[in-house]
C-alpha cells in the first residue's frame, strides 16, 4: 500500500523542475515558501539540508510517513529569503554559512553571526562569483553567547586540542564541575571545498570530494559519484554497486572499531583501544591488499570504480570476516561485563529522542536515540535495495547506546559483506565515459557517521557548476552541545568521542 | 578479561620489526640538524600534532602509528598534549586561512630547538586543495619545515621511516 506524500502534494503547488534526479525539485514563490514555513511549524518533515546558489536557495526534506524526499527552491531576486531557522533550528548553521558564502540574507535568522568565515578570506562571499576583496577582521572578533548567573566560570578549549584530533573551539561555561553550556565555534579547517569543485570535471572534482572528511572518503566519493550519475542519467552495471558496497561496509567497520576503542580509552580502559586498534588495522591492511589503498581513497569515481576485487581479494575478505567475528566477540563480552566502564558510559551525554528527530540527526547519534533513519534503507540504493538487513536502534541516547549501535552495526556489516561475497559477481575495474551534458542530481548515502546528502549541478560542458556535500556532522554537532549539559567537564572527551563528528566535513 | 590478557601475553608481541629510516628523509634532514640540538635532545623526542587544515585522513594514520603493530613509542618517540612540552611539531593539512594563526601561535609556543615535520601531500604544497581561496599553502609557506613525509595519507610505515630518519639524524 502506498501512502500519499503530503510533502509532494504540498510542493506541487510550485513549479516542478524537469531533470532533477532522482528526487523531485519544485520552485516555490515567496508566498508558497512562507506557507512551507508555517507547515513546518506543525509537521515533522525532516530538514535534510539547505544550500544556496547566488540567486536561489534550495532545501531538501524527508517525510517519514511516505518515505519521500524532495527539494524546495526559492528564487531570491532581492537577495533575501525567509529563514527556516525558527521552525528547524538545524538550519541555523547552514543558513549562517549561506550568508557567509553567497551574501544572501536569511530573514529572521535566529543567529546572525558569521559561521565558517572567520574574517580571514581574501575574497568576500566566495560563492557569489563577483570576487570582491574582503575586509580582514581579527579571527578573535567573535561574540560568544552571553552568560548570566552567579558562580559561573568559562573554559576555552582549542582550536588546537591536546590529542591527535582536528581543530575547533569549545567554550565551556561551568558551575563547579558541571557544564552549564557548551558553545562550539567551528570552521578552522575550511578549505573552500564547494568553490574548489566548481569548474572541475567530475573526475577531477571527486578527488576533492574524497577528501571532504578522510574517515568517510568512500562514503563522500560514493555520494558525489551517485549525484553526478543521477544528474547525467547513467546506469551502472550491478558489479559496480557490489564493489562499492564492499568498500562502504569496510569503511564503516574500520571506523566503528576505531571509535569503540577510543571511547573506552577516554574512560581510561586502554586495553580496548589496543585490541580495537588491532582489529581496525586488520581491516585497513585487507583494504590495502584488496583495493590498493588502506582507506580506499580514489577507488570510487563518477561512472564506476577504479579498483576491482579479484579471487584472492574475495578469499582475503572471507578470512577477514571470520577473524573479526571471532576476535571481536570476547571484546564485546568484556565491554558488557566491565561495570567500571559502564559506570562511565551509561547515563552520560544523553540526547533526547525529541531533539534527535528535530535535528534529523543520522548515524549512531540518531539510532542511539530512537531515530531509525538509515539511507541504505530509505531512500535506499543498490545493492541494499534488494537486501534485508537489520538496523540496530537503541533508545537510551547515552554514550553507551551510541557504543552499542556501533557494536551491532559491525555485526550487521560483516553479515552484509559475507552475503555480498556469496553472490557470484565479476568485479571489474570500470569507469564509463561521462556524457558532456547538463543536469542536476542528488544522492543520499549512508556513511559510517550517518547520511550524507550531496547535490550537484553539471553544466553543458560536463563540468561541475555547483556542488553541495552535506556531511552528517552538520546535524550532530549542535546535539553534542545539548548532550554535555549538566555533565561534568571531565566527561566531555567521552561524549565528544561517542559523537565523533567530523570537523573537516562540517567546515567544508 | 584476565583470560584474554593471558592469551595475548602467551601469543607474543604483534609489533612489526622497525623499518629502515627513509633515505629521502635522511637527505632532507642532513643539513637541518645542528650539533646543539643533537646534544640537547638525544634519542628521545616529544611530538605535538597540529592539524592545520587536514581532512583527518593523516590523523588516522598518525593514530595507527601508535597502535600495537607499529608502536612508535618503542623508539622513544611519544605524543604530548602541549606544544610547550614538544621537540617536534607534526603538522598535517594544507594550511587554511582560518588555522594559519593557530599554527603560528603553536609554533611560537614550542621551545627551541624544535623541528617541524610536515605530513601528507597537502602539508607539502596544498595537495588537491592548492589554489583554493581558503588555503594559504603548504606548511613551509607558514613555518620553517625540516622534514616532509608525503603520501595521501602516508602509511604508518612511511611515517615510521620518516620519524626514524629524524632520530638517526639526531644521533
Amino acid at each position: 500500500m502506498t501512502v500519499t506524500s503530503d510533502l509532494l502534494k504540498f510542493l506541487s503547488v510550485g513549479e516542478r523542475v524537469d531533470g532533477h534526479k532522482p528526487f523531485q525539485r519544485f520552485r516555490l514563490n515567496r508566498t508558497q515558501w512562507m506557507e512551507l514555513i508555517s507547515l513546518l511549524s506543525q509537521n515533522n518533515w525532516a530538514l535534510m539540508g539547505i544550500w544556496a546558489e547566488p540567486q536561489e536557495v534550495h532545501a531538501a526534506f524527508y517525510e517519514e510517513k511516505s518515505k519521500t524526499i524532495a527539494v524546495a527552491s526559492l528564487a531570491c531576486a532581492d537577495g533575501r529569503f525567509p529563514s527556516l531557522s525558527g521552525v528547524r533550528p538545524s538550519a541555523i548553521r547552514l543558513e549562517r554559512t549561506i550568508q557567509d558564502f553567497t551574501g544572501l540574507i536569511a530573514e529572521n535568522l535566529t543567529d546572525n553571526r558569521p559561521w565558517l568565515d572567520h574574517g580571514q578570506f581574501p575574497i568576500k562571499h566566495p560563492l557569489r562569483g563577483d570576487d570582491q576583496k574582503a575586509q580582514h577582521r581579527p579571527a578573535t572578533e567573535y561574540t560568544f553567547l552571553p552568560i548570566l548567573g552567579e558562580g559561573l566560570h568559562q573554559i576555552p578549549v582549542g582550536p588546537v586540542h591536546a590529542g591527535i584530533i582536528e581543530p575547533g573551539h569549545f567554550r565551556f561555561t561551568c558551575n563547579g564541575e558541571a557544564v552549564v553550556r557548551l558553545e562550539e565555534r567551528l570552521g578552522y579547517v575550511h578549505k573552500g571545498v564547494e568553490r574548489h569543485m566548481q569548474g572541475k570535471t567530475p573526475a577531477e572534482a571527486v578527488k576533492v570530494a574524497s577528501r571532504i572528511s578522510g574517515d568517510s572518503t568512500v562514503a563522500h566519493a560514493l555520494a558525489f559519484s551517485r549525484a553526478v550519475e543521477a544528474a547525467l542519467d547513467i546506469d551502472l552495471p550491478a558489479h559496480v554497486h557490489w564493489t562499492r558496497a564492499l568498500m562502504a561496509e569496510l569503511e564503516r567497520i574500520a571506523n566503528h572499531f576505531g571509535d569503540i576503542g577510543a571511547i573506552c580509552n577516554d574512560a581510561a580502559f586502554a586495553f580496548m583501544l589496543a585490541q580495537c586498534g588491532l582489529l581496525r588495522e586488520k581491516v585497513l591492511a585487507t583494504a590495502q591488499a584488496c583495493f590498493g589503498h588502506r582507506m580506499m581513497m580514489d577507488c570510487i569515481v563518477p561512472g564506476g570504480v577504479t579498483r576491482a576485487l579479484n579471487d584472492d581479494g574475495i578469499k582475503l575478505l572471507q578470512a577477514l570476516v571470520v577473524a573479526l567475528r571471532s576476535e571481536f566477540a570476547p571484546l564485546v563480552k568484556l565491554y558488557e561485563d566491565k561495570l567500571s566502564l559502564q559506570d562511565r558510559t551509561m547515563t552520560t551525554g544523553v540526547v533526547s529522542a525529541a531533539l534527535v528527530h528535530r535535528f534529523a540527526a543520522g548515524g549512531f547519534v540518531g539510532r542511539g536515540s530512537a531515530r531509525s533513519f538509515d539511507a541504505r534503507r530509505v531512500p535506499s540504493y543498490p545493492p541494499y535495495d534488494n537486501m534485508d538487513f537489520e538496523i540496530p536502534v537503541f533508545s537510551e541516547g547515552d554514550v553507551n547506546a551510541r557504543v552499542w549501535v556501533r557494536i551491532r552495526e559491525i555485526d550487521v556489516s560483516l553479515g552484509i559483506i559475507s552475503r555480498l561475497l556469496k553472490e557470484d559477481c565479476d568485479s571489474i575495474a570500470v569507469v564509463v565515459d561521462l556524457p558532456k551534458r547538463s543536469g542536476e542530481g542528488m544522492a543520499v548515502v549512508e556513511g559510517f557517521r550517518g547520511d550524507i546528502l550531496t547535490w550537484v549541478r553539471i553544466g553543458a560542458d560536463g563540468r561541475v557548476l555547483r556542488c553541495h556535500p552535506r556531511d552528517p556532522s552538520w546535524f550532530q554537532w549542535p546535539l553534542l552541545e545539548a548532550s554535555i549539559e549538566s555533565n561534568i567537564v571531565a566527561d566531555f572527551p567521552l561524549c565528544n568521542k561517542s559523537f565523533n563528528c567530523s570537523y573537516s566535513g562540517q567546515d567544508l | 578479561m584476565w583470560k584474554l590478557v593471558t592469551k595475548y601475553l602467551l601469543r607474543g608481541p604483534l609489533t612489526r620489526p622497525a623499518p629502515k629510516p627513509s633515505d629521502a628523509a635522511l637527505a632532507e634532514l642532513a643539513n637541518r640538524v645542528n650539533k646543539v640540538a643533537k646534544a640537547k635532545l638525544g634519542r628521545s623526542l616529544s611530538v605535538r600534532e597540529v592539524d592545520a587544515g587536514s581532512c583527518n585522513g593523516c590523523e588516522l594514520e598518525v593514530h595507527a602509528m601508535n597502535n600495537v603493530i607499529y608502536d612508535l613509542e618503542r623508539f622513544g618517540i611519544h605524543f604530548v598534549a602541549s606544544p610547550r612540552h614538544a621537540d617536534v611539531l607534526l603538522v598535517t593539512g594544507p594550511v587554511t586561512t582560518n588555522m594559519k594563526e593557530g599554527l603560528v601561535r603553536t609554533y611560537n609556543a614550542t621551545p627551541d630547538p624544535k623541528w617541524v615535520v610536515a605530513v601528507g601531500d597537502c602539508a607539502f604544497n596544498g595537495g588537491c586543495f592548492a589554489g583554493s581561496y581558503a588555503i594559504v599553502g603548504g606548511v613551509s609557506d607558514v613555518v620553517p619545515v625540516d622534514l616532509h613525509i608525503k603520501g595521501c595519507p602516508p602509511t604508518p610505515t612511511q611515517l615510521l621511516e620518516g620519524f626514524l630518519a629524524l632520530l638517526e639524524a639526531n644521533t
